[in-house]
């Protein structure tokens, strides 16, 4: 049980007692407001109140609500998600991203194309060569963050992404655009920066705990 | 069709409503034949928004189509989010925890309020008011659509629910958030009929147009508002009492005629109901989990989710009507057939019998009061 | 008036500085040209001050309602160009005539092109009669006010012209309906006049105002029972002759998308724009003169308790907009024959009955004579009258 802060107006919820009775009635309740036009009256004070109110109310409580954009802003919320971007750790070459291609295949719009990096060799190497989102594509759904078993790809904040341009417009974004450092998502989402790091060092612990034979790459 | 008697023959003119035209919602196109202003026949053009939604979800996996189906009626994502998880739930017979359901029903309701403002808004638009109610109206869904951000990430894509639960725990300010809001809801409704309901203008406007007599609209299946507008006690909440609805007590507002007005007025009734739905959650809401835990491997391999062979049926009471979306399984991670029962279509089916013989401007705001969404009738 | 003689110098000083302003420059010009072209000249500065009035008037009315309108949805209206939006207008002109002017291919492009032409003339040609002050009349006509109902419902051509013209289906639906708007809405209109005319037994709009003077040049006509019913009724019909809401039906955007100008752009949209702005001023500034005493008042210089009344009931105006939904088109037509109509006959049978009574047994008359004859209208009426309703909540 939640308990909230006992502030309970009668206005607030004695309003929907009526509700409980069996039928409601469109008609007006007082007798002068039977007279024709009364009606289209009583609105005309609605409005002017508003007016009125608009001068010196508060944007929650039936004052001006707009929000003067480019100067005020919205409050950033910290689930908000708009389009994907890659963590590094430190610095850019630390991408945490191991090229896995479970986002690419579970992206229902299919805006992310993945390869693998290869060494010298031939051999392929635990990150990705080619890391491309189309943002004229992705839906803003969030899966790709969701399934991702390495914490590497999350949703931005980012929205002022628009392009002046018709052709070429730059929202294909290749790796080094979609790059942010780990501090800048936990500038942007705390909570969640948080509880991965907590995540990583727990395992880091049991690492060290448990000395585990050498694996080979599970991909 | 009804015949229209024509008194003083005349010319008629053939005049093409949208798909480009600012009060058919959408891209949504209506024929008409005209004799001065009275119309005389009506033909619904669908199609133009199609997106292949059916055949995408079949394509992809089940979780996937999830952010899908937030672009249905892409008013009140919440309750389509509701009506698949329902399915899907239904189909690989996952177990929703209680504080889930609980949370779900507080969504739903609060998507209603959404939805139900902003349709009376745009109704009113559709009437010529310039803008005032509407704008009313989207002062208090955004303090809704606020939580819905805070909670999911999104205003009004939410791509909240999961299989066997939601994404993401309420906290107790997003609780005391909703509180507020259902507080206060009441005063704006106070002030919103106060506005319309007894505005001699609109009462003109709305009574006796576009009257849906109580047999036409079950015999094509009508649901949701426009049915309990013509006085049919459906509703889906109590019918099938899905989720937890059968805990709470509320009424199902019934209308007399089936007009235009009573559709108005049914909504601001069930805005009502929903407002005593939401504070009975609030306050009844319990601790424990938000998702089943047996679903945790699944949300991150979605590929692996692959429900037994069979079909299901999940339907609820979206604030359009009844959202059912139908789905049989192949045992493989997409769907074999995937369908969705979507209320707008549905109920634009009885549009052509109720405009014939109304004039022009009363076809825009029968239009508006069956309350379409294009993302939804065309997918 | 009771006042200081010095402070009543100031008063009269101010109130006639436009006018002792046109008879300065008049002055000076009678030194260096010949007569003939002083007269001239005198009608020029009165041409182009209306001139420059009309349009100024309508840019700022534009930027009034959006702010009016914008307040009253709890919005700011516009605010980004210059200091709360005051170039606005501006912009919103430079913004008309840069935009490219579109003709369609079927349309009649004669009168196509000609319409916005003409609708703006008798928009322009109204303001001759207004009284803007004491002696602040362009052109004291003794038949004004039969030439203001005259000039005034041209209008309606040029608004045919245009939807004709265009050759679409929208434009000639917008068209049909402001014929029959505008042809219906003029009858009560002239109706509701005509106790002004009885009374102050003149059709010069300036002998109905100075018959309005009396003590504290307050004896205003709507302070008298017919005078409360023939204004509300006059005011009413002025806002449906300028197809504002809620009787915007030819340009009803929900409807017919904008009606008659469905196929104008760029300058020629904006002329038809002017003119309704300028319609709505012009008669607003008429029913201020007919019924609030145009611009007799206390104390103020005349041409401020003009322009006063006349803001105020513009404002008026745009509080309707913002507030009310439109009529449908036969329940407009309605309106006006069946509920309008009849009450204007009763205004002037009740005007002629208060001149011979005193005037409070006229008050009272009056009342009982108006009550009776608005209920048994709303009876008469009752197909629209609102219904009531019973809404049952099942279990």
């Amino acid at each position: 049980m939640t308990n909230f802060p006992s502030k309970r107006k009668s206005s607030g919820i004695k309003q929907w007692d009526h509700v409980y009775t069996s039928s409601v009635q469109n008609a007006p309740s007082h007798h002068w407001l039977k007279i024709f036009g009364a009606g289209a009256l009583k609105g005309m004070v609605v409005t002017l109140k508003n007016f009125v109110t608009s001068y010196f109310r508060k944007p929650d409580q039936g004052g001006i609500f707009t929000v003067q954009y480019p100067e005020e802003r919205y409050p950033e919320i910290e689930n908000y998600r708009n389009l994907p971007f890659l963590v590094y750790d430190g610095s850019p070459d630390k991408v945490r991203c191991v090229a896995c291609g479970i986002c690419e295949r579970e992206c229902p719009p299919k805006c992310i194309y993945i390869t693998m990096e290869t060494d010298v060799a031939g051999k392929p190497v635990r990150k990705p060569a080619v890391f491309d989102i189309d943002y004229a594509v992705c839906m803003n759904c969030g899966i790709c963050e969701e399934v991702c078993p390495f914490d590497s790809i999350f949703m931005d904040h980012v929205f002022e992404i628009a392009s002046p341009r018709r052709i070429d417009t730059g929202m294909i974004r290749h790796q080094e655009d979609l790059l942010k450092s780990s501090e800048y998502l936990q500038k942007i989402r705390p909570k969640t920066a948080t509880m991965i790091d907590e995540k990583k060092r727990a395992a880091e612990e049991k690492k060290k705990a448990v000395v585990k034979p050498p694996q080979g790459p599970t991909v | 069709m009804t015949q229209v008697e024509n008194r003083h023959p005349s010319e008629t003119l053939e005049i093409n409503f949208g798909p480009q035209h600012p009060s058919t919602h959408g891209v949504f196109r209506m024929q008409m034949l005209l004799d001065g202003e009275k119309i005389c026949s009506l033909k619904p053009v669908l199609g133009y928004l199609h997106r292949n939604h059916e055949q995408i979800a079949e394509n992809i996996t089940y979780a996937a189509s999830m952010a899908y189906t937030d672009r249905l009626d892409y008013l009140n994502a919440m309750t389509n989010n509701f009506a698949y998880a329902i399915a899907v739930e239904k189909l690989a017979g996952i177990e929703v925890p209680e504080r889930a359901e609980y949370i779900r029903v507080i969504m739903a309701e609060l998507a209603r309020l959404v939805n139900h403002i902003t349709v009376i808004g745009f109704l009113l638009n559709d009437m010529g008011a310039f803008f005032t109610p509407l704008l009313y109206a989207f002062r208090e869904r955004e303090k809704i659509l606020d939580i819905f951000e805070e909670v999911s990430g999104s205003r009004m894509m939410c791509n909240y629910f999961r299989f066997g639960g939601v994404k993401r725990d309420l906290t107790t300010e997003n609780l005391t958030a909703i509180m507020q809001i259902v507080r206060r809801f009441p005063a704006f409704l106070e002030e919103f009929e106060a506005l319309l309901t007894k505005n001699e203008i609109l009462c003109m406007r709305c009574q006796n147009v576009g009257i849906l007599p109580a047999n036409l609209a079950v015999n094509s299946s009508i649901t949701g508002p426009v049915l309990r507008a013509s006085g049919v006690n459906y509703d889906i909440r109590k019918v099938d009492g899905y989720s937890i609805y059968k805990r709470f007590d509320f009424r199902i507002p019934l209308g007399e005629k089936g007009d235009v007005y009573d559709r108005y007025f049914v909504r601001i009734l069930e805005m009502r109901e929903s407002l005593k739905i939401l504070y009975q959650a609030l306050n009844k809401i319990p601790q424990g989990e938000f998702l089943n835990k047996k679903t945790l491997p699944f949300l991150k391999m979605p590929r692996n989710f692959k429900p037994a062979v069979g079909e299901a049926y999940g339907r609820i009471e979206s604030p359009k009507g009844e959202l059912g979306f139908y789905l049989v399984s192949d045992g493989t991670p997409q769907p074999w057939r995937y369908h969705v029962r979507a209320p707008s279509l549905i109920n634009l089916t009885v549009l052509e019998d109720i405009c014939i013989g109304q004039k022009v401007a009363d076809a825009i705001i029968i239009l508006g009061s069956i309350d379409i969404v294009l993302g939804e009738t065309d997918r | 008036m009771n006042m200081p003689p010095l402070l009543r110098d100031i008063e009269f000083a101010v109130d006639l500085s436009f006018v002792n302003a046109k008879g300065w420059i008049l002055d000076l010009l009678s030194h260096i040209v010949p007569d003939w072209v002083v007269v001239f000249a005198s009608i020029v500065i009165s041409g182009v001050a209306i001139l420059v009035l009309g349009p100024v008037i309508m840019m700022y009315l534009t930027l009034l309602e959006r702010k009016l309108i914008g307040r009253i949805q709890n919005r700011y209206g516009p605010n980004r160009v210059g200091i709360w939006g005051l170039l606005q207008p501006i912009a919103d002109g430079i913004k008309m005539f840069t935009k490219e002017d579109i003709v369609p291919v079927y349309a009649d492009k004669v009168i196509h092109c000609l319409a916005p032409i003409v609708i703006v003339i008798p928009a322009l040609m109204v303001f001759l009669v207004v009284p803007f002050g004491e002696r602040m009349t362009a052109v004291n006509l003794n038949i004004g006010l039969l030439y203001f109902i005259a000039v005034s419902s041209i209008t309606t051509i040029p608004i045919f012209m245009g939807s004709w013209g265009s050759r679409n289906k929208y434009s000639l639906l917008g068209g049909m309906r402001t014929a029959a708007q505008m042809i219906s809405y003029e009858v009560p209109m002239t109706l509701s006049v005509v106790p002004v005319i009885m009374m102050s037994q003149s059709l010069s709009t300036n002998k109905i105002v100075l018959s309005q003077s009396g003590s504290y040049d307050m004896n205003w006509f709507i302070f008298t029972p017919w005078g409360i019913v023939g204004f509300i009724i006059f005011f009413l019909c002025a806002v449906a002759e300028c197809n504002r809401p809620p009787f915007d039906l030819p340009e009803a955007e929900s409807e017919i998308i904008a009606g008659f100008h469905t196929e104008y752009s760029g300058m020629k949209f904006a002329l038809f724009y002017m003119a309704e702005y300028m319609n709505a001023f012009t008669l607003c500034g008429i029913a201020a003169t007919l019924f609030l005493g145009g611009w007799q008042g206390p104390f103020l210089p005349s041409w401020i308790w003009f322009l006063g009344k006349t803001f105020v009931l513009i404002c008026v105006m745009i509080w309707f907009r913002g507030t009310f939904p439109r009529f449908r088109v036969d329940q407009l037509m309605g309106f006006a024959w069946k509920f309008l109509l009849p009450l204007t006959l009763i205004n002037i049978l009740v005007a002629g009955l208060c001149h011979f009574i005193s005037e409070k047994t006229g008050w009272i008359y009056s009342f009982i004579i108006f009550s009776i004859s608005f209920w048994v209208l709303v009876r008469l009426n009752r197909p629209w009258m609102p219904e009531k309703r019973h809404y049952p909540l099942a279990n």
